[in-house]
């Protein structure tokens, strides 16, 4: 394994982290925000750095890393590399979850993960009945199907009730369909990390047995791999981690599927490089997709979810053609 | 026979809606150093008997023990350092270099955080060797013919260090040099290193040039077990295949030849 690229992926989430604390309505030159990191220079600069910008650029680096952890990691169980936790309709039941609960007053940000993980799981579990087509059988074209189907009918019962409801949070409805970190805090930041965490570590503690599913369940588990356990917690897991995200920023597609592929060309199929490398690129990639989403059409903010849909759906299409082929 | 490894004694199994037991009390072992050929038609029980072997299937009646333990008993990751097994397809999902590959058979020596040691290099090293593939250690997998996948399969089965190796119906897409090939490894790896070898195999010819002992199924029945010598006779497998054929003496070992029918 080369180190280089390490210095590569960890020298371009740094940039990116960069980037994305100077990029906005009031442009941060370098000097200026070494010297605002430093604790020094203009105040009100400090006040934009580490108030608004800080943790934005923290919370989500971090749903980006989580994103395309999940997106690996599920591209493995399922041994399909179009897998990401949106096309198998996991963002869009964590959406509904999210909207459900806001819609009936449970709005505390510490319970908003929870209600987004129960959608995500139920979302998880009809997608895979529908993609079973015998005992143990799982057709990943069927299952990819159901996803999208599923996520498509999730979407449009959350808009339903977007529309319905008038509960002063749902206003901002834009940010649940299409993703957004427009309300990004420290306390956003923690509230995620809390159920994020967690969930990260399963999933890097499990990259030895993905190594061995990514072969098939049978030779996986004459190897000494626990296959209905290592599955079962893989999929809780990256669950657990899309809802976190959602819950604190909406549902953002694609993220899960280019980032892996895009990491699998630098540092290979092994997990234990792939894995860290794809939390680390999934969240240089959601940084500078929200860095472009927020100056792109400035004084207005797109949706970042519509920023990685406009990137993700060519390389689906790339994937997919190669994926058949 | 005192170093048995593995053990299966009358097992029976009927899979849940089928007609007839797909296994009717067959026993085989294997000891130690030894190689044990299991064949029969297609349907006679080969791969379901290696299945409950392999405590991936529960008997109905028997009993199987690995080194003297009731195979559901072990976990599967103390039962892979073992006992190893290539499986008869195998697909990666993800392109994976050879070297990798043959790494993961160290998945059952490891702990979930370890990094990779000195023992691992070492087995994983000696293992390539041992199948002549060091020199593909840095391709892909899915550039490998099909003996060659064979062998690097083998070697990730040897990276396990296991006790006993299992294949199961390994020469299926091998011409006759590789098959010849993979048979000659495997009677090395019984005689010189030890190893327990059970595979199931249609190549009756094969199994009983290199194996030392062959049990033979018909409809999930023992029809013959032994020796070569008295397992391939012209009566016994008549009746099995149903089909005529002859018995030649070749290399020192029977060898089955069917004959033409003249009458359809």
């Amino acid at each position: 394994m080369n180190p280089l690229r390490w210095v590569l992926i960890v020298a371009g989430a740094v940039v990116s982290l960069a980037v994305g604390v100077a990029l906005g309505s009031v442009r941060i030159s370098p000097s200026a925000l070494i010297a605002a990191l430093a604790g020094e220079g203009d105040p009100s600069v400090r006040q934009i750095v580490f108030v608004l910008r800080a943790p934005r650029v923290a919370l989500t680096f971090a749903v980006g890393g989580a994103l395309g952890l999940a997106g690996a990691s599920l591209q493995a169980v399922l041994r399909n590399p179009l897998a990401d936790p949106y096309l198998l309709g996991i963002s869009g039941g964590a959406g509904l979850g999210v909207v459900t609960a806001i819609a009936l007053g449970l709005n505390a940000l510490w319970g908003l993960p929870i209600a987004a993980f129960v959608g995500a799981s139920a979302a998880l579990a009809l997608v895979y009945r529908l993609g079973l087509v015998g005992p143990g059988m799982l057709d990943s074209r069927i299952l990819l199907l159901g996803g999208v189907v599923v996520g498509a009918f999730a979407a449009a019962v959350s808009q339903a009730i977007v529309a319905l409801a008038d509960a002063q949070a749902l206003r901002n409805a834009m940010l649940w369909l299409w993703g957004g970190f427009g309300g990004a805090s420290w306390l956003a930041a923690g509230v995620f990390t809390a159920y994020a965490a967690p969930a990260a570590l399963v999933l890097l503690a499990a990259a030895w047995p993905l190594d061995l599913l990514a072969l098939g369940e049978e030779p996986a588990a004459y190897l000494g791999a626990d296959v209905e356990r290592v599955k079962r917690r893989v999929y809780l897991a990256a669950s657990l981690l899309t809802a976190a995200a959602v819950a604190v920023a909406g549902v953002i597609g694609f993220v899960g599927l280019v980032v892996p592929h895009a990491v699998r060309l630098g540092v290979g199929h092994v997990h234990r490089r792939l894995l860290p490398a794809a939390f680390l690129v999934g969240g240089s990639v959601l940084v500078l997709a929200d860095a472009l989403a927020r100056t792109a059409v400035a004084p207005r903010e797109l949706p970042v979810g519509i920023v990685t849909a406009l990137i993700g759906v060519p390389v689906f299409m790339v994937v997919l053609r190669r994926w058949t082929r | 026979m005192d170093t048995l490894i593995l053990r299966a004694t009358d097992v029976a199994l009927r899979y849940p809606g089928a007609q007839a037991p797909a296994l009717r009390g067959v026993s085989v072992a294997v000891p130690a150093g030894s190689l044990v050929a299991v064949a029969g038609p297609n349907g006679s029980g080969k791969t379901t008997l290696l299945r409950v072997a392999l405590g991936r299937l529960a008997p109905d009646a028997g009993l199987v023990e690995i080194e003297g333990r009731n195979v559901t008993t072990w976990s599967r990751r103390s039962l892979a350092r073992q006992v190893a097994v290539v499986a008869q397809r195998e697909e990666p999902a993800f392109p994976i270099r050879v070297r990798d590959l043959v790494f993961l058979g160290r998945y059952p020596h490891r702990s979930a955080w370890g990094g990779i040691g000195e023992a691992d290099r070492v087995a994983v090293a000696s293992a390539l060797e041992r199948v002549d593939a060091t020199g593909l250690a840095d391709r892909w997998v899915d550039t490998l013919s099909g003996g060659e996948w064979q062998r690097v399969r083998v070697a990730r089965a040897l990276a396990q260090e296991p006790r006993l190796l299992v294949l199961d119906e390994p020469t299926t897409s091998l011409d006759l040099r590789h098959e010849m090939e993979l048979f000659t490894l495997l009677g090395v790896l019984a005689g010189e290193a030890g190893l327990g070898v059970l595979v199931v195999t249609h190549e009756l010819n094969l199994a009983a040039r290199f194996a030392d002992d062959v049990l033979l199924l018909a409809d999930g029945r023992t029809a013959a077990h032994g020796a070569p010598g008295d397992v391939l006779v012209p009566e016994v497998l008549e009746r099995v295949f149903e089909w005529p054929l002859g018995i030649v003496q070749f290399d020192g070992a029977p060898q089955c030849l069917p004959r033409r029918r003249r009458d359809p």
